[in-house]
């Protein structure tokens, strides 16, 4: 059995210690928002946060993850409030959203770490995020929008 | 007198010769350790150890040392920046695969204050660096031959992942090298017979 805490829950889960992370969100949790993309650390489709930094969960064993702070798509709020979900809405960034999750899991890690990010910094985030659509300069204006709310006190 | 002096002339002899025989000593023991030092150089040059401490201010990758996918940056501790450090993607194991992310515990480069960038230098240049306290995280000659033997991360080059070659000598033999470059003094190959590494710069 291996515990650890999920969006604030603590959660015990009894699978491989082996097994990824990402599996036990998506099919022991039913927490979907993470997305499976290349399975091999490559595209960033299954970001997520462990104890605040970003980790791609197709590749880490959910051993990794005992006693640790799990955050996905869905805590980084109750209610689409996040800076860079309103953001992301504002200016309607996704095209399939296959990868959204995953760059704004990235994204977030970004904001905290520089809360007004140039375009370098956003790229140099970003890269490890593959968007097939192609939707990146309006993935940076988001970001930018995002890093202006929280400036203005939108964080939450 | 004469007697006298025979015996200054013995005396001084005898002390010549303990001198010179002392002198001869240290210089072998000078060329045994620069010359285990060579001998770890096929590893110090291995695409497994240059590829973090290649030239520019980013990790590289493969045989090939080419430059980290996904733009990947050293970053202040050598541990990446933002959203992309390096405990992203790395385990602190190996992944099964080709084309797998490898790991080793504590995975990292060296931090931005001290690159101990190797790439270019001569041998000389490169054993000079290793010793240099202000750039190898002020290490001892002891705690550069444990850096060189034990860590995990370092012992990784041995183990390097499905598609990676490991570095060239046995761990083993590696570790009697350095330990006999260190007991001999640390000495370093002479300037004027080293040759740059210009791999991956």
């Amino acid at each position: 059995m291996i515990s650890f805490s999920v969006n604030k829950r603590p959660v015990k889960v009894d699978v491989d210690p082996s097994t990824p992370l990402l599996w036990v969100l998506r099919e022991n949790l039913e927490l979907t928002g993470t997305k499976y993309g290349c399975g091999m650390a490559q595209c960033g489709a299954c970001t997520v946060h462990i104890n605040g930094q970003a980790v791609r969960s197709c590749v880490a064993p959910v051993s990794r993850a005992a006693g640790k702070e799990i955050t996905t798509i869905e805590g980084l709020s109750p209610d689409l409030s996040h800076p860079l979900q309103r953001a992301w809405l504002e200016i309607d960034v996704p095209q399939c959203g296959y990868c959204q999750s995953g760059q704004i899991m990235s994204a977030a890690v970004l904001l905290n770490e520089i809360p007004n990010p140039t375009d370098d910094d956003i790229d140099q985030a970003l890269t490890g995020n593959i968007c097939r659509c192609g939707t990146y300069p309006r993935i940076r204006r988001a970001v930018h929008r995002a890093a202006e709310m929280m400036a203005k006190g939108g964080a939450r | 007198m004469i007697r006298y002096r025979d015996v200054l002339r013995s005396i001084f002899s005898i002390l010549l010769c303990v001198v010179s025989c002392l002198v001869s000593a240290n210089g072998q023991r000078n060329a045994a350790s620069a010359a285990a030092f060579e001998a770890m150089l096929p590893v110090l040059h291995h695409p497994r150890c240059m590829n973090c401490h290649s030239a520019g201010d980013f990790p590289r990758q493969g045989d090939d040392s080419h430059p980290h996918a996904m733009n990947v940056r050293r970053g202040p501790e050598g541990r990446g920046v933002t959203s992309q450090k390096c405990s992203t993607c790395h385990q602190d194991h190996n992944l099964a695969g080709l084309h797998m992310p490898p790991g080793a515990p504590d995975w990292q480069m060296p931090p931005r204050n001290t690159p101990m960038i190797w790439a270019g230098l001569t041998d000389n240049q490169l054993c000079e660096l290793l010793k240099e306290p202000k750039q190898n995280g002020h290490r001892n000659i002891d705690q550069i031959v444990e850096h060189m033997t034990t860590p995990k991360l370092v012992l990784w080059g041995w183990n390097p992942g499905e598609g990676r070659t490991p570095v060239p000598m046995s761990q083993a033999d590696f570790a009697a090298k350095v330990k006999e470059w260190a007991v001999g003094g640390a000495v370093c190959p002479a300037a004027s017979s080293s040759a740059s590494h210009a791999a991956t710069q």
